[in-house]
């Protein structure tokens, strides 16, 4: 009896123990690097669930391993759901593996939180000048990431549906302006096919709603906040300029052109026949002309007075910065910048190719073809989301600011909030100097 | 040599061996306890430390630099932020309206399901199935009951033969927080149900037949003998219910995510809003320091109302 309890003590101290030494241990030894051993890289990226995008992966990374005999790159992927939170954790835990993939607008986030490291990718295939300007991750001068593909907002409608109602259907040269717009809702509207012909999308959420938004505060001469310093949000986001988009983006709502809180799934709304014109990403657009063939119309953004503008940047390659073998990370991602792989990126996902180069290898995307609009907007109409470490804290800001006015909130009154919200924020920071 | 002298020394001392059993038991304790010990320390006390610790700071989430103390800052910043007095009386309106409302509806279920006719396990089941189905896949299919053209809209238009069209539950900031409180009390109230049932069981049976005997109806009987005879179970209920309704979060954040016009905000949501989307983990820590204290006080408060008087 004695002795059992002893030795019952006596393991139970013994496991504390040990639990301790080797959390001890975990958070120290990793202080050095991490991500390799030795010549075995690890790579994350967010493609758990998407099949094809996770091929393309998965084909790098096989021919990366087989051209050389030095390193050996190995996958790990995550569901996109929670991809950001993997990466946030495991960069507390100082345990980040060597390449990984980020979502464009973090990139400054993460690199002023030293999560990345800048790149060197001199003597790869492709050169970075090459590439779609909204495809390539700077801050502060410095090169931090680069991505296969972007991805542009676009309108669709049906052409048969537009013709019918007598609406001019609108080229890249000469998009719709504001009040044509309008006067196409509301001559749709009056048509009384479509009890809300507009669809934008207004039942997601997260990421989605600056994406997809923004541009349009920056059509009317708003911004999220005065790229000049990126020190304040006032004037940019709380301007008359910025009145009167919320104004307009509320009036969509009350004069029943959209819906304040959309569908689940938008597109299947859109090719059902409930809307007649859907404000929606690129990468339905192989899916659209499938169903819908000839009859479907790609618009390019309407012009809301300071020229049509959409999101720029999606996901994008990096190193981070512990990886304790960045001369093997490097070697992997300048193998990964031939044209072959934008090709099978952009292929793969429906995605624009990040140069003309592979633009011209992809059917409906060479000069002339359907899809040809995507890379023009994006290289005509892209605006990044602003470079600075406080994007995340102005997204989710944002993000909510057009929810409420949505809900009919005061435009000038909910704006104003906004900037000073995201002022404070950037002052409480020191204006995130490094 | 010491044998002997150990064995006389017990032999002066009769009361040794008792100590010494004892001393066993309390290793045997130290040692059962310690892995619980253990995890309560990693995962609730260091937590609550460092959550304390980190409302005085200038914490992030992602942060190049290190968190440096700030005083009172965050607590400043906090009192001059109008959606955390929503959030405040927002979680108040839903533990006000769904404490009582939930815990009676609770205990008229169980008297309904505790009398003895056929069929009293089966609805003890139905009502408890909301119980075992998760928060976030109730929240998602009453999103869709609650959409405008969604089934209670209908519902209500049926049965007001076209008279009535019900609102946009979820879009409209004066319905968005009734429809999560129907929701949440609809979800919730199996659970209690079974622990008022445990309660009434623990009554003898007796006492209702001498009640019965005596010539109480059963108002009388409900009044003089279940009423009373339920008082721990009704202490339990009223705090753990309180408890539940204040930190409000799942139902908010997949249905209405604050929404619309912060008429849906709640303390907890808008800590796990502060803390991750917006990365202020020194201001989250400072929201929940705040609730930590208000919930401490409410929960001393009941013990103290509901405490044994005599």
């Amino acid at each position: 009896m004695r002795s059992n309890a002893r030795r019952l003590a006596g393991t139970s101290v013994a496991i504390l123990t040990a639990a301790a030494v080797l959390a001890g241990c975990a958070s120290g030894s990793t202080g050095s690097g991490s991500g390799a051993d030795a010549d075995t890289l690890t790579l994350w990226t967010h493609n758990a669930g998407n099949a094809d995008e996770y091929k393309v992966v998965q084909k790098v990374v096989d021919d990366f391993n087989a051209s050389q005999s030095k390193y050996k790159v190995k996958i790990q992927a995550f569901p996109q759901g929670s991809y950001n939170d993997a990466v946030v954790a495991a960069a507390a835990a100082k345990k980040l593996p060597c390449i990984l993939d980020a979502d464009g607008p973090n990139v400054p986030n993460w690199a002023w939180g030293g999560y990345l490291a800048p790149l060197d990718l001199s003597g790869s295939e492709t050169a970075v000048a090459d590439q779609l300007p909204s495809t390539v991750g700077t801050y502060n001068d410095k090169l931090y990431s680069f991505g296969h593909y972007d991805v542009a907002l676009t309108m669709f409608a049906r052409k048969s549906v537009l013709q019918e109602h007598n609406i001019r259907i609108p080229t890249l040269d000469k998009p719709w302006t504001k009040d044509e717009f309008d006067a196409a809702l509301a001559t749709l509207k009056a048509g009384g096919k479509f009890e809300q012909p507009l669809e934008m999308g207004t039942g997601g959420s997260g990421e989605w709603w600056p994406y997809a938004y923004s541009p349009q505060l920056q059509s009317f001469g708003g911004d999220l906040i005065d790229r000049s310093d990126y020190k304040s949000a006032k004037d940019a986001l709380d301007g008359p300029e910025a009145v009167a988009w919320a104004t307009w983006f509320r009036s969509l709502v009350t004069k029943g052109y959209m819906a304040q809180k959309g569908g689940a799934s938008p597109n299947d709304d859109f090719l059902n026949g409930k809307s007649a014109i859907e404000w929606d990403g690129s990468w339905d657009a192989a899916k659209n002309a499938a169903k819908l063939g000839d009859d479907l119309a790609i618009l390019p953004p309407v012009d809301l007075g300071k020229g049509p503008k959409i999101g720029g940047a999606s996901w994008q390659w990096g190193m981070s910065n512990t990886c304790s073998n960045k001369a093997g990370a490097q070697e992997y991602l300048k193998f990964s910048r031939k044209t072959q792989y934008f090709v099978d990126f952009a292929k793969a996902t429906g995605t624009i190719p990040a140069t003309a180069g592979a633009a011209a290898q992809i059917p409906g995307y060479q000069p002339g073809g359907p899809y040809e609009i995507f890379s023009q907007s994006a290289r005509k109409f892209a605006v990044v989301r602003p470079v600075t470490p406080a994007y995340p804290f102005i997204s989710s800001v944002y993000e909510k600011t057009a929810k409420d006015i949505l809900a009919g909130a005061d435009p000038q009154k909910t704006l104003s909030q906004a900037a000073d919200q995201i002022d404070s924020n950037l002052k409480t920071n020191n204006y995130y100097a490094g | 040599m010491t044998t002997t002298h150990l064995q006389r020394a017990r032999t002066r001392h009769p009361r040794n061996p008792q100590a010494a059993v004892r001393r066993r038991e309390r290793l045997t304790a130290a040692g059962m306890v310690s892995p619980a010990v253990l995890l309560l320390l990693v995962f609730f006390v260091i937590p609550v430390v460092l959550a304390f610790a980190l409302a005085f700071t200038n914490a992030r989430l992602i942060s190049p630099t290190p968190a440096h103390f700030v005083g009172l800052q965050n607590f400043k910043l906090l009192f001059q932020d109008p959606v955390f007095f929503r959030s405040l009386l927002n979680t108040f309106i839903f533990a006000a309206v769904v404490v009582p409302l939930q815990a009676g509806l609770a205990l008229a279920l169980a008297l309904l399901v505790n009398t003895k006719v056929g069929g009293t396990n089966f609805f003890r089941t139905v009502y408890f199935i909301p119980v075992v189905t998760s928060m976030v896949v109730v929240s998602i299919v009453w999103t869709f009951l609650y959409q405008k053209t969604g089934l209670i809209n209908h519902l209500i238009n049926t049965l007001t033969f076209g008279h009535v069209h019900g609102p946009d539950w979820l879009n409209d900031p004066s319905t968005a927080l009734p429809a999560i409180i129907f929701m949440s009390v609809w979800q919730g109230v199996g659970f209690h149900m079974v622990i008022w049932l445990s309660g009434l069981q623990t009554i003898p049976a007796d006492l209702h037949e001498a009640a019965a005997i005596d010539g109480a109806d059963r108002w009388a009987q409900f009044r003089y003998v279940t009423w009373p005879g339920l008082r721990a179970t009704r202490t339990f209920v009223l705090i753990t219910i309180t408890i539940d309704a204040l930190r409000l979060f799942t139902q908010v954040n997949v249905m209405t995510q604050g929404g619309p016009l912060d008429s849906t905000t709640t303390v907890v949501y808008q800590a796990v809003h502060a803390g991750y989307q917006q990365q202020q983990t020194a201001y989250a820590s400072a929201i929940s320091l705040v609730f930590f204290v208000i919930v401490l006080a409410v929960s001393l408060i009941q013990r103290f109302l509901t405490r044994e008087k005599d």
